[in-house]
Parts: C-alpha cells; sequence; structure tokens
C-alpha cells in the first residue's frame, strides 16, 4: 500500500518535473531544424521560476473568477496527468477515472480557460476563446470516438486494462486501431494548440488561440498557465506512448528493476514523441482558421469510421 | 400508506390554489401561498424518497369514487412513480422556496397565484394515476394550468403567441395520449393501468401505433424534435420560477408518461422501437443544442437546452429498449439507469439556471445577454451559482451531469453485441451525437455565462444590478449542493434507481454502495470505474496546495491596472465579444448546413464614413419546412369550407339529404 501510494506520487511529481523540459526540447529541435542555435533545454524551468517571482499585474475589471481559474486548470490538467500510465500501469489510483473521465477532465479545465479569456472582456480574450470553443466542439467528439474504439477494442474503458491488452500478444493489426491512432494524433496537435492549427511560438496575430485566451495574464497566474500547457503536451504524449507503445510499462506490483526500465522506456519514448512533433511543425505551415473543422472533421470521421467497423467486425 | 399522504398533499395543493384566489390582493398573500407550497411539496418529497430508500417492494395504491363512475379515480405508487414524484416535489419545493423572494416582484400576483399550487397539484396528480381517465384528466390540468402561467404576462410582446401554439401542441399531445390509451384498452375498454397491464395484447401493428403514439404526445411535452416548437417560445414566457418548473420538471412528467406507457403498460417491444426512439434522441441532443448556441435570450438558450437533455434521456430510454428486446437485461438496466440519472440531474441543473435567469432579469430587467455582462461583480452569488449549473449542464467532472453521460457512454460500449444490423449502424452514429452535444454544451454555456456574468457592462441596467434576495440564493444554493453532491455520491443515486430498472426491464446493477472508495463500477472493475469523489479531493487539494506553495514560496505580489489587451485597450464595452459574435466560428462550421446560414458583409467605399454592417440569416428550418405548410394547409382548408357558412336553405337541405344517403349506403356496406 506504501509503495504504491509512493510510486502513484512519483509519477505525479515525475509529470510535474518532467513536462517543461519537453517543452524546451520541442523547441531546441524546432530551432535546430531552421537552423538557429536556440534556447537550452532547460530554459522553460529558468522562464517558470522568473514568473513566479513576479509581480501579478491584474486587469481592473478582472474578477474572482479570473485569478482562480489558473490553479483550477492546473489542477485538472494535472491530476488528468496523473492518470495516464507513464513508467507503470495499474497505479492506486487509476480505477478512479476511466479514460472518458480524464478526457473530461481536460474539458473542464479548458471550460474555465474559456471563461477566463472572457473575463477581463477585451477582444483578444474573446476570440481566443469562441475560437477555442469551435476547436473543442469537434476535437472532444472526434477523442470520445477514439475513445469507444479503444473500449471496444479493449473491451475496457479503463487505461491501465487498455495499455495491458496492447502489450498483449491478443491484439494483432488491425484496421480500426490504425484509424484511432491516425484520429488521436490529429486530435492531439489540436488540443495542444500546435502547428497547423494554432502556433504557440506567436503573439500578435489574428490567427491565434490559446496565447490570445491568456494574454491578460501575468506572473505567477501565466506560470500555471504555461506550465498546464507543457503538462497537457506531456499527457497526450503519454497518452499515445501507453495506448500505441505500451512495450517497457511496468505492471502492477512488480520490482524497482520493472520500473526502472519503465521510467527509462518511459524517457525514450518522450524524446521520440517531441522530436517526430517538432520535425511535423517544421514541415508544414499553419492554416488558417476556418480549415481547422475540416481537420478536425477528418479526426472525427476517422474515430467514428474506426467504432464503425468495431460494431460491425470484431475483426477489423 | 404513501399514496394517501401524496393525495393529502394534492389536497393541500389545490385548497392553496383556491385560497390564491382569495389572498392574491393581500400584500402577504405571496408568501402565504408559496410557504404553503413548499410545505406540501416538502412533505410529498420526504414520504416519496421515504418510500424509494424503503427499496420500493410493494405498490402502494388507493381507489377514490371520483371520475368515471364504473372505474373510480386508481392511484398507485410504486418505485417508478415514487422516483418521478420525488423529481417533482424536490423542483416545486425549490420553485416555492426561490418564489418566496422572487414572487415580490411579480406584477400580477392575482395571474400567478392560484395557478402555480394547481400546477404542482396536477404535476403530481399525473405520476399518481393508476387509470387512464384520470391520467388524461391531471395530464390536461397539467397543460391548462401552465398555459395559465404562460400567460401571466399577456401584454408583453410574442407571449400571446407562444401561449397560442402551446395551446395547440398540448391538445394535440392530449389527443395522441387518449388514442395511446384508447389503443392499449382495447375493444372492451380496461381503462385501469392493472387492466392493461394484464392484458396480452402485443400485435405489432399495435405496439407500433402505441409506441407513435406515445412519442407524439408525451414526446411533444418533452420537447422532442420535431416537436419541440412551442417549447423554447412557452418555456422563457412564463414568471422565472415557473419557467424552471415547465423546463426542469414538466419535461420530466412528459418522460414519465413515456417510460409508463412504453416500458410498463405496453409490454414486449421489438427491437426498432428502441431504434427509432434512439434516433429522434439523437437528433433532439444535437439540434437542441445548435438551437440553444444561435440563441442570444438567456432563457431561451436555457429552454432550447432542454431540447437537448431531453434528447439525451431518450437516448438512454432507446438503449434501453433495444437492450431489453434483445434479452440484455443488466445493459438494459444500465442505460435506463442512466436515463433516469439524467432525468434528476436535469430537473436540478435546469431548475438552478432559470433560477439564476430569473435573478438576473429580476436585478436587471434583462434576458438579452448583449445587453448584459460584468454581473459577477454585482451579484458574485448568484454568478457562482449560476457558474455550478453551467459546469453541471456541460457535462464536466466532478458535478453530475458528467456521471449521467458516462454512465450513457457505458451503455454505448456494450451495444456491439446487439445482432441487430440497424443498430449495430445506428448507435455509433447517436453516440457521436451524444458526444458532439455535449461538447457543444460547453461551447454553449461558456458564451451564455461569459457574456452575462463576464466582461463589462453592456448596458446602464447591468451596471445597476444589485445581489439577489436570501430566498431566491438560498434555493440555488440547495440546488448548486445537490449538484455537487450528486456527482461525487453517484452511487446513491444509482441504488435508488435500482427497483425501477427491477420492475421495468427485470435487470439490475450491482449495488454501488458497498463499493470502496464510493465509487461507482456499473459491469466490472476492470471494465469501467469512476470516483467522483476521490477526483473532486484530488482537484481541490491540488488546487489548493498550489495556490499555497506558490502563495508561500514564490510571490503573492498583486497590481491592478488597466487591461493590456495588446496595448490598444478600448474603453467601450461595444469592443467585447458578444454572445452571438462568440457563436459565430461554430455557427460557420454547422450553421451553414442546420440553419441555412448566410452571412453579408455591407462594406462602404473607402472615403465613406458609414459603418460597416454584417447581416446574419439563420432559418428555422424544423418551421419553415415542417409546421409552416401544415398552418398553410389547415387555413387553405379553413378558408375552403368557410364557403359552407354562405349557402341558400335549398343548397343547405340537398346538403343534409346527400349526407343522410351516404350514412345508410355506409350502414348497408357494413
Amino acid at each position: 500500500m506504501i509503495r504504491d501510494l509512493a510510486i502513484q506520487g512519483v509519477e505525479m511529481l515525475l509529470v510535474l518535473l518532467l513536462a517543461p523540459a519537453l517543452t524546451g526540447l520541442v523547441r531546441k529541435v524546432k530551432a535546430r531544424l531552421l537552423r538557429r542555435r536556440g534556447p537550452d533545454v532547460l530554459q522553460p524551468y529558468r522562464d517558470l521560476l522568473r514568473l513566479l517571482r513576479k509581480e501579478v499585474v491584474l486587469a481592473e475589471q478582472a474578477s474572482w473568477l479570473f485569478r482562480v481559474s489558473p490553479y483550477l486548470i492546473f489542477a485538472t490538467t494535472w491530476v488528468a496527468a496523473a492518470l495516464v500510465p507513464t513508467f507503470a500501469a495499474g497505479l492506486l489510483f487509476s480505477w478512479s477515472a476511466d479514460l472518458i473521465a480524464i478526457i473530461a477532465l481536460l474539458g473542464s479545465a479548458r471550460f474555465f480557460l474559456a471563461l477566463a479569456g472572457l473575463d477581463v472582456g477585451t477582444s483578444f480574450g474573446g476570440i481566443g476563446s469562441s475560437r477555442e470553443a469551435m476547436i473543442a466542439s469537434l476535437a472532444e467528439p472526434a477523442m470520445i470516438m477514439i475513445v469507444f474504439t479503444l473500449a471496444l477494442i479493449a473491451g475496457s474503458t479503463q487505461l491501465s486494462t487498455i495499455a495491458g491488452f496492447m502489450a498483449s500478444p491478443e491484439v494483432g493489426l488491425s484496421v480500426s486501431l490504425g484509424l484511432a491512432l491516425a484520429a488521436l494524433i490529429l486530435v492531439a496537435i489540436a488540443e495542444n494548440a500546435r502547428i497547423p492549427v494554432d502556433n504557440p511560438a506567436t503573439h500578435l496575430e489574428l490567427t491565434m488561440v490559446h496565447e490570445a485566451m491568456v494574454l491578460e495574464y501575468s506572473g505567477r497566474h501565466l506560470a500555471l498557465i504555461e506550465l498546464t500547457a507543457a503538462i497537457q503536451l506531456l499527457l497526450y504524449i503519454s497518452l499515445i506512448a501507453c495506448v500505441f507503445a505500451p512495450w517497457s510499462l511496468a505492471g502492477a506490483g512488480q520490482g524497482i528493476a520493472a520500473q526502472l526500465v519503465g521510467a527509462a522506456g518511459y524517457l525514450v519514448k518522450l524524446a521520440i514523441g517531441g522530436v517526430l512533433l517538432a520535425l511535423f511543425e517544421t514541415a508544414i505551415a499553419k492554416m488558417r482558421v476556418f480549415r481547422v473543422p475540416q481537420f478536425l472533421g477528418a479526426a472525427l470521421m476517422l474515430g467514428l469510421l474506426g467504432t464503425l467497423l468495431r460494431f460491425v467486425s470484431g475483426g477489423f | 400508506m404513501p399514496v394517501v399522504i401524496g393525495l393529502w398533499c394534492v389536497a393541500a395543493l389545490l385548497l392553496t390554489a383556491l385560497a390564491g384566489i382569495a389572498v392574491a390582493r393581500w400584500k402577504s398573500g405571496s408568501p402565504l401561498i408559496y410557504g404553503a407550497s413548499l410545505a406540501a411539496s416538502a412533505i410529498a418529497l420526504l414520504s416519496a424518497s421515504a418510500y424509494l430508500i424503503g427499496g420500493g417492494a410493494t405498490a402502494s395504491t388507493l381507489t377514490l369514487p371520483l371520475g368515471l363512475p364504473w372505474l373510480g379515480a386508481h392511484f398507485r405508487i410504486d418505485a417508478l412513480a415514487a422516483f418521478f414524484l420525488a423529481v417533482v416535489n424536490l423542483g416545486g419545493a425549490m420553485a416555492s422556496l426561490y418564489a418566496l423572494g422572487y414572487g415580490r416582484h411579480e406584477p400580477a400576483p392575482a395571474r400567478v397565484l392560484p395557478f402555480f399550487p394547481a400546477f404542482l397539484a396536477a404535476m403530481n396528480l399525473v405520476v399518481l394515476a393508476d387509470d387512464a381517465f384520470t391520467f388524461l384528466f391531471s395530464w390536461e390540468l397539467m397543460s391548462l394550468e401552465s398555459w395559465a402561467l404562460v400567460m401571466a404576462h399577456h401584454r408583453e410582446r410574442d407571449n400571446a403567441r407562444a401561449g397560442y401554439i402551446y395551446l395547440v401542441m398540448a391538445s394535440f399531445g392530449t389527443l395522441a395520449l387518449l388514442l395511446a390509451f384508447g389503443a392499449l384498452a382495447g375493444a372492451d375498454g380496461g381503462y385501469a393501468f392493472a387492466a392493461i397491464r394484464a392484458e396480452d395484447h402485443h400485435t405489432p401493428a399495435l405496439v407500433a401505433l402505441v409506441l407513435a403514439l406515445a412519442l407524439l404526445g408525451p414526446g411533444s411535452k418533452a420537447g422532442l424534435v420535431p416537436l419541440h416548437v412551442w417549447l423554447p417560445l412557452a418555456h422563457p414566457a412564463a414568471p422565472s420560477h415557473v419557467s424552471a418548473l415547465m423546463s426542469g420538471v414538466m419535461t420530466k412528467v412528459a418522460v414519465y408518461g413515456f417510460v409508463r406507457i412504453v416500458f410498463d403498460l405496453l409490454g414486449e417491444t421489438s427491437w426498432w422501437s428502441g431504434m427509432v426512439v434512439l434516433g429522434l434522441g439523437g437528433i433532439s441532443a444535437v439540434l437542441g443544442v445548435l438551437y440553444a448556441l444561435m440563441q442570444h435570450d438567456l432563457k431561451r438558450l436555457l429552454a432550447y437546452h432542454t431540447v437537448e437533455n431531453i434528447g439525451i434521456i431518450f437516448i438512454g430510454l432507446g438503449l434501453a429498449l433495444a437492450f431489453r428486446a434483445d434479452g440484455m437485461a443488466l445493459a438494459a438496466a444500465l442505460a435506463l439507469t442512466a436515463a433516469l440519472f439524467h432525468v434528476f440531474n436535469h430537473s436540478l441543473f435546469k431548475s438552478l439556471l432559470f433560477f439564476g435567469a430569473g435573478a438576473v432579469l429580476t436585478c436587471t430587467g434583462e434576458r438579452d445577454m448583449e445587453r448584459l455582462g460584468g454581473l459577477i461583480h454585482a451579484m458574485p452569488l448568484t454568478s457562482f451559482a449560476f457558474l455550478v449549473g453551467c459546469v453541471a449542464i456541460s457535462a464536466l467532472p466532478p458535478l453530475n451531469g458528467f456521471v449521467s453521460e458516462w454512465l450513457t457512454f457505458q451503455a454505448i460500449l456494450l451495444s456491439p453485441e446487439l445482432p441487430q444490423w440497424g443498430l449495430k449502424l445506428m448507435i455509433p452514429a447517436v453516440g457521436a451525437m451524444l458526444a458532439l452535444s455535449a461538447a457543444l454544451a460547453a461551447a454553449c454555456f461558456v458564451k451564455a455565462f461569459g457574456t452575462t456574468f463576464l466582461g463589462r457592462p453592456r448596458s446602464a441596467a447591468a451596471r445597476r444590478a444589485e445581489e439577489a434576495d436570501g430566498f431566491s440564493l438560498a434555493a440555488m444554493f440547495i440546488l448548486a449542493a445537490l449538484c455537487l453532491l450528486a456527482g461525487v455520491l453517484p452511487g446513491f443515486v444509482i441504488d435508488t434507481i435500482t427497483p425501477l430498472t427491477q420492475n421495468l426491464v427485470s435487470g439490475r446493477l450491482p449495488v454501488q454502495a458497498v463499493v470502496p472508495w464510493l465509487a461507482i463500477v456499473p459491469i466490472a472493475a476492470s471494465r469501467s470505474s469512476y470516483d467522483g469523489l476521490l477526483v473532486f479531493v484530488f482537484i481541490a487539494l491540488s488546487a489548493l496546495l498550489s495556490a499555497y506553495a506558490i502563495h508561500r514560496l514564490a510571490s503573492r505580489a498583486l497590481r491592478r491596472s488597466a487591461a493590456w489587451d495588446c496595448g490598444f485597450p478600448d474603453p467601450s464595452p461595444a469592443t467585447q465579444y458578444t454572445a452571438t459574435s462568440f457563436a459565430q466560428p461554430i455557427r460557420r462550421v454547422f450553421g451553414t448546413i442546420v440553419f441555412r446560414a448566410s452571412e453579408q458583409v455591407e462594406m462602404p467605399p473607402p472615403g465613406d464614413m458609414r459603418p460597416a454592417r454584417l447581416h446574419v440569416e439563420l432559418h428555422d428550418l424544423v418551421w419553415e419546412e415542417i409546421y409552416a405548410p401544415i398552418a398553410g394547409a389547415v387555413s387553405f382548408a379553413a378558408d375552403l369550407l368557410n364557403r359552407m357558412q354562405f349557402l341558400t336553405i335549398r343548397r343547405y337541405l340537398s346538403l343534409v339529404f346527400l349526407a343522410l344517403v351516404l350514412l345508410l349506403i355506409l350502414a348497408l356496406w357494413l
């Protein structure tokens, strides 16, 4: 029991501590691909510490909701990330929320972020919130369809069970699994505000979404929001890794050696995910906001197709 | 004897209604009437809950020598009736409590006070009724009382039209119900529900007919698309506590009527009935929320959301029908539990949201979100309660709306084992519609809360707003607390629903109260589980911990300053996003198909000082394609028949003669 609790605690802390490094890695690789030197991989940590120490400059008309939201957004995202198996499956509390609940927790975070965007009453906040609402209204059902496909393949919506099933020899190559992977990648790109849906590196551009919502934040609030964005990126890469590459995951109750192997494997998977994301982002151009529905509509249709195939025949 | 207590409460409410006529002109009349309604509803609520918690094994019945002389008036409480009585009276009690404060602002109390208790009594009677006559009588009473309440402010613009359309649709619904009971009772006319249940009369044609009539009658009262047109007109027109009752409670009485007829009285149904109900539910869910997104009247937005939630409930009911037809009792129990859980949830948060809208209306005199904004500063308590309602209705954890949607998703995931191809193809699509409607609901409530309570005030009325009164706040906070409780302790609600599923689909979910950590495990722990309490505790702990750590270890300095807004803050509140502009991206995505939306930008040439204008045109296709042609045909036929009023006496006589001959031929031929 104590040991399980310790592993759960380590996992929660690991998520928190690794997330800025992952963001730093993606930025570094992107810069190198553009033949720039780029900031250090550890730069996001320095940014966060600097922001945490600064005072908050709060807009005059900001309400209590604006000040509470960063903590709520951070907490819900962190809890969601802690429920995704990173180096070990079958954690102490992994049964308390299944994959549907994890998606909904991210939805809660987005709900409060969008409200915070509207709170100050500026046009940039509104533009960000309304576009985020549009993107979410397509990305969330696509994600639920992906969950359906995975749940029908593994016979469970519990992420640990799904990961265990995907690591077992029972799972073969199937069409619906491929469709789910493709859809999941599309959704992950949109949900993390990456190119081609949104550009995380830009300000003062009319096409921005996420950055427009958080424009009024400063100091510790902004630090929390940025940390949350980093955790969310880590969450999606962990999710893809634990479902589609669960090989090094330590099972419930295995020894320290297995946990260490799991941790090493996890670091490798994260690095691969980060490099692939940077490659993809460098290779593609940002699309217009009103192209995004087609992008996400494709994800929704892929997810629906995967689910339909599972309904029609267990074999596909 | 819960049925006796229930009837005494109904009698007390009816007496209160009579008293309402007398005391309407008194100054203390309104607290008196609402206080009495509150007491009667609370007693009925306690008795129904006690019956449910006691397991609801034996039905409690009573026959009074009222109504049709050879039939009498039958009343009965079983687990199903007790559950809906609890929903009705919880909503009724909260509306009465709210009205203790809100009712003081009523300009014409004589138009509300007599009808409000009578409306509550009629809804109780519908659920208590155990024969077709009593049921229809109570149903019609419920329609009429609510119509009177819709017409309370009859001088306001559009209210008369709302009342007229409501009356037409309500009488249409009652007609369908009348025919449904006629078909169920058969030729020998056994109108008591016990006789209908006992009779074995399941020709496929009859099942189809009764199902169609049940979808038309209770379905139109509940607001299923395309029978929903009256709902977004009538619900907002009534005073806000009545809007809450109509949206949160009366639609549930309609769901009760559907469940009673289709699950209980009709007996076995075949798989395609589940398919029809599923399809209608899915369409209602998506269309309801899309219509809601296009509204900028706060109360009308909430009314359209009722259509969405009714759709979600009917998705659950359709799944339960399909599972029951294929003998999957456990899955049917899960789907029915999900639907009934959502019935309970929706009655909580929809009442809460309408109370909030009512508070905004009294404090600012505005329902139009485009003229509100920034109310979170003037009305912090109301806005907090409203926010809880928004999170709950958007199906976000850890509140209650998420639990019922989660249960529905779990039921959908059991459906690949259904053998029929129609269902196999339909259910994934309905699942996608359910997911889409949940996501759109979240967008819609970001819009509703954001434009009403956040940002800067858009009108002088919004700037002068004050906090709502104590009674209204008490009602809202009780409902908000119940939303949280039902969300973190869902196992108890599920256990209360179990006796119903045992009766209706002969399956039951495992007992949830014994699951460790108060989690819910609908089928098996390896399959799926959810623990609202732990999720809530985790979120609260991490938020508090991070706030504490940051304030303690890093910085807690704070400075107020003008908004940044990229360096160009505009002092005019008109530069904010409005409800319409917030919904514009979603309108672009879905609106061109669903509303045939078109936008024209009118841009003056350079040098011209006129402002540029954007015209948006939306079409309500359900109204234009279905209702307008029917209304046209009716008025065309009426025009034709009008000539019959101006014939000469010779022609009238020959008409009478012809009719006689025709009838004689018919009589001989048959």
